[in-house]
């Protein structure tokens, strides 16, 4: 092909003096190939920054607002006939008021203030009022009177939750006019809101509690919270980092410096190779039949999560571990043994360190990889309405516990539309973990990477 | 051999660890994801008021859930499923199989299912037969069955608006596509007389009745109401269907068509004047009450008047409560497992 195309070419002709200041046709052609070329790979580059710029401003213009919340600040006073009808103090007696008999209180206090303020809305009543609260408030006081008895009988100053409409109503996704469509609030209410805001019983904060709180139920958008889910997700990033990472390294040490040439290893190769892009489904699978049925672990747990994305993680890491021990020069091992060190003593004097930083790297991006999978999940019992928290480990890696994809899968089905801002907030978190996890991955290896 | 012996010792040891480990103190729950909401609601009040941690609860399915509950009896088997439709005769069969002997049916209330298009959009008010008319793959014509070619919705029945047919339907996977197909589709079927129709070509179950077009007129959809709603968003003239609770938290979007002539709403499903309902259940194992802490307690509480009455959050959430609960609460308190299926 070279030649033919050297023959038309001096078939051509070239120019009589071969002028480097006249650009031949050949030339020009070939010039413009290039051209073309560079274009077309500056308009893929140009098509995925696109696209990744109109996936981020979309995940954070949905998002960003979930870090703040709109609080009503308010004393409640804690009344005794109510809260303790006995008057006794028995904290067993105390413990059996519900919720239920709470929210009166609530009611009273909100009428009071308002009162207290000069704020009054036609159309809306005292119950009318209380729905502007969040209807999380009852459990919040009822908590606070369980833990702290003494105060039944004094007015507390309290934090409470504004519902998920008013919350809208402050982030612009609820308005006059929708609300005038919507059945759960009225546009007399978020007048209310803002009067009350005027006033400074109403304002916003940063919402701290969207990374403590648990998740919460359809009627409440406004408590839930990724509390539980960093956990759970964090446990179980803990026993596929304790687990995955010494197997893999082991494995891949025997393989690469023990294991003789022969049709198995060769076959173990492959199978590893093979694994790493097998769906993370049938790892789910796998991990339903043998930890939860045949070993008979607890569902919905940390433990069955980890081991299940261990597998998955695994031929991740021992093919970037295999690639790092590669990549170290035999010289360094040959050396080692010339002067009369061990095999073992070589590898792990030696070839390891340096290997270190490659398998680092790689055992975060498994990691990473681990952190934003779903799917085998799905099959353990872990894609679950969960607020409890899990315990501490190692007992805790058998509490019941969601995970951060999760939590955003379950949201994105929640028919509140606050839940689709709650899920847009924790892809964010989810992002800033992975983005410094890989960076972290870099770092290690820009810092202590060595070149040969 | 000795490898053999130990990975075998590992295994019985890492077993008998497991067995010790998980004592169980909460509530496991899963099944119908059409439930969840109402599950998650009584869950979250049920950890808030009593001493006993917050149940967990999974979705996956009404059929999912009842399979699972069925495995077995064991702390590592769930101890309630969640269901939209009735337990069946093979759920039933397999609890049995596997010692899962006694089971109790709680009914915790009703669920409309409501068909709804863009606010700002056309106002329909429609009859099963409309539906019929509309999306079935065959209707009846001059009193004979043919190929269904209705493009508007005026085709179909001159009082609607001439818009184009375009319905997002539930996906066969979920129980509420049954309800569609039996309360709507077998309704418009028999008032059409399209069935007597296939029962005279030879089916005799009348199967045809639920046969759908293909053309794009209807569109299933396999994932939830707000898949649905967001379809609806992107193409204004089609119409969904959707749950009584999803539509009344999303009224400032959608506007809800009247079938045969009732506007729904959860008076008019517990009257029964509206006609697209079904009772919705939890089924519990009989053989975990009293071995799983609080089992007995969340039971009751979730019929309890405070909860599923009808001025309790579940109602206020669009469940339509039970007219027969104090019959419900008697049965749960006194464990009362269910009879054969009739």
């Amino acid at each position: 092909m070279t030649d033919t195309t050297a023959d038309t070419a001096t078939a051509a002709g070239h120019p009589k003096a071969g002028s480097l200041y006249q650009v031949s046709e050949r030339t020009r052609r070939r010039h413009a190939a290039e051209q073309r070329f560079r274009m077309m790979g500056l308009a893929a580059v140009t098509f995925s920054i696109l696209a990744l710029l109109g996936l981020m401003t979309s995940i954070l213009s949905n998002g960003l607002s979930s870090f703040h919340q709109t609080y009503v600040t308010m004393e409640v006073f804690l009344d005794p006939a109510k809260l303790d009808k006995k008057g006794n103090r028995n904290p067993e007696d105390i413990a059996k008021i519900t919720t239920f008999t709470i929210q009166p209180l609530i009611q009273a206090a909100l009428a009071e203030t308002m009162e207290a303020r000069g704020i009054a809305v036609e159309g809306v009543n005292a119950k009318k009022a209380v729905e502007l609260i969040s209807k999380e408030a009852p459990a919040q006081l009822r908590h606070f009177v369980l833990d702290n008895p003494e105060v039944i009988g004094q007015s507390v100053t309290f934090d409470l939750l504004a519902s998920g409409r008013i919350d809208g109503y402050y982030k612009g996704r609820v308005s006059m006019e929708s609300a005038a469509l919507d059945r759960n609030i009225s546009p007399e209410q978020l007048v209310l809101a803002d009067q009350l805001k005027a006033a400074g019983i109403l304002e916003s904060r940063f919402n701290w509690s969207f990374f403590t709180a648990p998740d919460a139920s359809d009627t409440r958008p406004e408590a839930a919270g990724l509390g539980v889910a960093i956990l759970g997700s964090a446990y179980m990033m803990l026993i596929v980092l304790v687990l995955a990472l010494p197997i893999g390294v082991a494995a891949s040490i025997y393989l690469e410096e023990f294991a003789p040439q022969n049709r198995w290893t060769d076959m173990i190769e492959v199978n590893i190779a093979n694994l790493a892009a097998v769906p993370s489904i049938v790892f789910g699978i796998l991990g339903l039949a043998i930890f939860i049925n045949f070993v008979g672990l607890p569902q919905s747990a940390p433990i069955v999560g980890g081991l299940v994305l261990t597998l998955m993680t695994l031929p991740t890491i021992i093919i970037a571990t295999r690639a790092a021990l590669k990549a170290v020069p035999p010289s360094i091992n040959d050396a080692a043994l010339g002067i009369g060190a061990s095999k073992m003593q070589a590898i792990f004097h030696h070839v390891l360190p340096l290997a270190a930083p490659g398998i680092l790297t790689g055992t975060i991006i498994g990691l990473a990889q681990a952190l934003g999978e779903t799917a085998p999940l799905l099959l353990i019992g872990m894609v679950a309405f969960v607020r409890e928290y899990p315990g501490a480990p190692p007992e805790g890696f058998f509490d019941p516990a969601s995970a951060l994809p999760v939590q955003v899968y379950n949201w994105t089905q929640r028919g509140d539309p606050a839940f689709f801002e709650r899920a847009s907030g924790a892809i964010i978190v989810l992002l800033v973990f992975l983005v410094i996890m890989n960076a972290v991955a870099i770092l290690l290896r820009r810092r202590f990477e060595r070149r040969w | 051999m000795n490898a053999l012996k130990f990975a075998a010792a590992a295994l019985v040891a890492s077993t008998a660890f497991a067995g010790t480990a998980i004592a169980r103190d909460q509530i496991q729950i899963a099944g119908s994801s059409t439930v969840l909401p109402y599950a998650s609601i009584v869950a979250e009040a049920f950890g808030e008021n009593f001493s006993f941690p917050t149940p967990v609860v999974e979705s996956g399915g009404s059929g999912a859930g009842r399979k699972k509950l069925c495995e077995g009896v064991g702390e590592n088997t769930i101890d309630i499923a969640n269901s939209s439709s009735r337990i069946k005769q093979s759920d039933i069969d397999l609890c049995a199989s596997n010692g899962v002997a006694e089971i109790q049916e709680v009914r915790i209330g009703y669920d409309g299912i409501v068909f709804a298009s863009d606010i700002n959009g056309e106002s329909f008010a429609f009859t099963p037969a409309d539906w019929y008319n509309a999306l079935a793959a065959k209707v009846v014509k001059d009193g004979a069955l043919v190929d269904n070619t209705a493009k508007t919705w005026a085709d179909v029945n001159p009082d609607l608006p001439a818009q184009d047919i375009l319905a997002f339907i539930p996906g066969t996977k979920h129980g509420t596509r049954e309800v569609f197909d039996v309360k709507v589709l077998e309704a418009g079927c028999e008032a059409t007389g399209a069935e007597e129709a296939f029962k005279a070509a030879g089916d005799e179950k009348a199967k045809g009745c639920t046969a759908l077009r293909t053309d794009g007129a209807s569109v299933d959809i396999d994932g939830d109401y707000t898949e649905t709603l967001a379809r609806i968003d992107a193409n204004k003239n089609a119409i969904g269907v959707f749950g009584l609770s999803f539509y009344e938290n999303n009224t400032d979007k959608l506007q809800v068509a009247t079938m045969s002539g009732v506007n729904p709403s959860t008076e008019t499903i517990a009257s029964g004047e509206y006609p697209v309902s079904r009772p919705l259940y939890f089924y519990v194992k009989n053989a975990h009450l009293g071995v799983i802490p609080g089992l007995q307690e969340y039971i009751e509480f979730f019929v309890s008047d405070e909860i599923a009455g009808p001025d309790g959050p579940l109602a206020a959430y669009g469940l339509v409560s039970d007219p027969e609960l104090a019959k419900t609460q008697e049965m749960v308190a006194s464990r009362t497992p269910m009879g054969p299926l009739n």
